[in-house]
């Protein structure tokens, strides 16, 4: 751990710590939200008949929460420290970085405030009303002018392949954004798209499905390429699966988004597309996970001494089955079982907490050390502990939410002898009730991780070192 | 769809899955000036690259769903106006009344084309119409006895009715209970199935306007006291009872109520939307409207049948 003790005093660590230590009180609210509205889907009584507190504004606000708040900055935490890292240089501007840091806390605050207070656009994964879409964007702007200023006076003749997968994530997702919130304002709380009818619908599932496929993917995967060579101290796999799985992954997710819209009102035409090119995307996906995987080749043995490697390797397994899990969905027949259940749930959630948060814990534990001028976590111990907590806990949420979505599937298309459906939807619901309270267990045992690393990381912070034994799992075996 | 868009179209889709499949060759073939397995001579934060040969089962696999996707895209619609050469489709595309979907519908069958859903819908009435018929040949008061028949009508009802009347029948606020003998339009079997089959639109009108905050006050006050409720003022209820003129023309001089208007009686326990004298008041106040969608479309007239006989049964006991 000698990167832990070399500091780099001509690198802006300023905004890093502080949205490293953000990452984490944002990913414990967001989190926490979730599994209260998991209980509550469990203990309907949870929501004390009191407007602010019911499922409904509260879902967006745990998305929100977990998404932008939490995996935003993360993502800005890490692409501005390998951003300096890659580029051997300090970040462009200073007082720009300083400004999307505060900028994105305010978004996050007002979001807090206005979702529970109904205020809502209604769009999902972009609920928020147009005053804060425009502060978001230029907060966005903020951040893309710093990422690609700091590119552009790197000390490097090449430009490392995290910052292409940064870069495209960043650009993606303001054009996203942008043409999703385009509304006509009708006063400061309330706006009505400017889109309508199945348009409309396509140009939500066209940036909700790329809010996955840039900001969840390949921004998560820019992560990837620099903490898993990184904790691996290992060579990167292959430069030319980076360069064909880069190009391939991102000219091939913005068309995926119609299969979120099998058998509706969209043309068949566009379905059709969104459905072929969602299974070609399988491919490239699936090459990111093996550059990954295979850097670690010559290095497996890290993997018991190491528990931050554990997340970065295990999170991109997780990756590896959503993609593979993700296509077979976008298939219609799949799509036909699969669609408005909790399959869909779990999928998500394989993604979101497998990948996107265990990569980000991954990162901030190797950051924290960095940042602070520390020699290594408070506990290497508690990050062990923190790791099974949470591969428990999604395995418990991804399973149950497997098992009730492929449940309530068969149910509502099981049909009687006169043609009758077999169930009421309430009888479906009533046999997923079971799953609802294993899926809030497996959120518990993700938050208790979460907080076990609040602990760990302000012991670090503070400069505690826990006296332990050098970290083996083979000992007990 | 114009064909300047369906080329627009087709050529970009083509154009990417081109593209990828170009990209793939040209990393196969080592074009990085590197040796293969060297390192490629440039390092970040102490990070290197090795310029590696793309793994032989992906590559194949990339192959495979590039070949797919064009397959795809060759048998379904996908490509702009291009309908396939399988000619699927999901439903009948561009339809904007339930008129033109019909006459899609025949204008499809005469072309040997019929859409996924028509065909799934023509091969469920195939198998199970005849049910049905069987079925509708009897009266309600004979299926009303009939064990297996009120099964397939309690199942109907499950799935289109038990949303607002409940799971029981029970009925909820603003919506009638089924499982008692009041009925706002009428209990027979002829009625019930009018009900169901063409819906009911029932109108309470507000009449704040016209009687004012203390002329409602009166009203609700002798209305109360229809159904013997303790404890009224009397003053108001006598004064109510002039202002009642008003609306015997629905509920009747006694108050009773008339099933022609779906205007409910007054006199009995029974109160649709909530039995507070706040509840009244604000019925009086800003009027009602209940509304029982018609399922003739939906459902047709021979599953109606047994779901009136369902109905029917209920208040039979």
């Amino acid at each position: 751990m000698s990167e832990a003790i070399q500091v780099h005093p001509e690198y802006n660590y300023k905004v890093i710590r502080q949205f490293a230590v953000m990452t984490v009180v944002w990913g414990i609210v967001g989190m926490l939200v979730g599994v209260f509205i998991a209980a509550q889907l469990y203990w309907p009584a949870l929501n004390f008949d009191t407007p602010w507190l019911t499922f409904s504004r509260l879902r967006p606000l745990h998305t929100n929460a977990v998404i932008f708040a939490f995996g935003g900055c993360a993502l800005f935490a890490t692409s501005l420290y390998v951003v300096q890292r890659t580029c051997h240089v300090r970040l462009f501007s200073d007082k720009l970085a300083s400004f999307t840091f505060w900028g994105w806390q305010l978004v996050i605050v007002l979001a807090a405030i206005t979702l529970p207070m109904g205020i809502t656009s209604s769009k999902e994964y972009a609920e928020l009303e147009w005053p804060i879409d425009i502060l978001l964007t230029i907060v966005w702007l903020s951040y893309i002018i710093n990422f690609f200023g700091t590119m552009i006076i790197r000390k490097v003749s090449h430009i490392y392949v995290a910052n292409w997968f940064f870069g495209a994530f960043m650009l993606t997702v303001a054009v996203l954004h942008i043409a999703n919130s385009m509304v006509i304002p009708v006063s400061l709380t309330k706006s009505y798209s400017l889109y309508s009818g199945a348009v409309d619908a396509m140009i939500q599932w066209w940036y909700g499905h790329n809010a996955v496929g840039f900001f969840l993917t390949a921004g998560f995967l820019g992560m990837m390429y620099y903490f898993v060579p990184k904790q691996a101290g290992r060579p990167v796999f292959s430069y030319r699966l980076s360069v064909v799985h880069f190009w391939a992954l991102i000219s091939l997710y913005i068309w995926a988004g119609p299969h979120h819209l099998h058998y509706t009102a969209l043309p068949d035409w566009t379905q059709s597309l969104g459905m072929a090119m969602s299974i070609i995307l399988f491919v490239p996906s699936w090459g990111g996970m093996i550059n990954g995987i295979m850097t670690l080749s010559g290095a497996w043995h890290k993997l018991r001494t190491d528990p931050i490697l554990r997340f970065l390797v295990v999170s991109l397994s997780f990756y590896g089955m959503s993609t593979f899990e993700g296509p077979m969905m976008a298939i219609k027949t799949v799509n036909a079982l699969s669609h408005y259940t909790d399959w869909t749930v779990g999928h998500v959630h394989s993604g979101a907490l497998g990948w996107v948060a265990m990569v980000s814990i991954g990162a901030i534990y190797h950051l924290i050390p960095v940042l602070f001028e520390r020699q290594k976590m408070y506990s290497l111990k508690l990050v062990n502990v923190h790791f099974w907590l949470a591969t428990i806990g999604v395995v418990l949420y991804i399973v149950a939410m497997w098992i009730s979505g492929v449940l309530q599937g068969l149910m509502w298309s099981a049909i009687n002898a006169d043609g009758t459906l077999t169930y009421s939807f309430v009888e479906s619901l009533e046999a997923s009730m079971p799953f609802y309270l294993v899926r809030f267990i497996g959120g518990v045992f993700v938050v208790l991780g979460m907080l076990i690393m609040a602990y760990n990381c302000y012991r670090t912070i503070k400069g505690d070192s826990l006296q332990e034994p050098a970290f083996e799992e083979a000992k007990t075996a | 769809m114009s064909s300047f868009w369906s080329i627009w179209i087709s050529v970009i889709t083509l154009g990417s899955i081109l593209g990828c499949y170009l990209l793939l060759r040209w990393c196969l073939a080592n074009k990085t000036g590197v040796e293969e397995g060297d390192d490629m001579h440039h390092e970040f934060d102490g990070i290197v690259e090795i310029n590696n040969q793309l793994p032989k089962w992906w590559t194949m696999l990339f192959y495979i769903c590039i070949v797919w996707g064009v397959v795809y895209l060759v048998l379904y619609p996908g490509l702009g106006s291009f309908k396939g050469v399988l000619n699927w489709q999901s439903s009948n595309q561009n339809i904007r009344s339930l008129a033109e979907s019909k006459a899609a519908v025949e204008a499809l069958k005469t072309n040997g084309i019929v859409s996924q859903y028509d065909r799934e819908v023509a091969a469920a009435d195939k198998a199970f119409a005849p049910i049905f018929e069987a079925y509708y040949q009897k009266s309600v008061e004979e299926l009303a006895k009939d064990p297996e028949a009120l099964k397939v009508g309690q199942r109907l009802f499950a799935q289109n009715c038990s949303q607002c009347h409940g799971s029981d029948a029970g009925g909820q606020r603003g919506f009638p209970s089924l499982i008692d003998d009041d009925w706002l339009y009428g209990g027979s079997p002829d009625k019930i199935k009018e009900t169901l089959l063409n819906g009911r639109k029932a109108m309470m009108p507000a009449w704040i306007d016209v009687l004012g905050a203390k002329g409602v006050d009166e009203v609700v006050a002798y209305t109360l006291s229809l159904s013997n409720r303790p404890d009224l003022d009397q003053s108001l209820v006598t004064a109510g009872k002039d202002k009642f003129t008003n609306c015997v023309a629905c509920h009747g001089p006694d108050g009773k109520g008339n099933q022609a208007f779906g205007a409910p009686n007054l006199t009995d326990q029974i109160w649709l939307y909530g039995a507070t004298e706040k509840s009244v008041t604000e019925t009086l106040t800003y009027g009602r409207n209940g509304v029982m969608p018609a399922f003739k479309d939906t459902l047709g007239e021979k599953k109606i049948h047994l779901v009136a006989s369902y109905v029917y049964s209920l208040s039979q006991k």
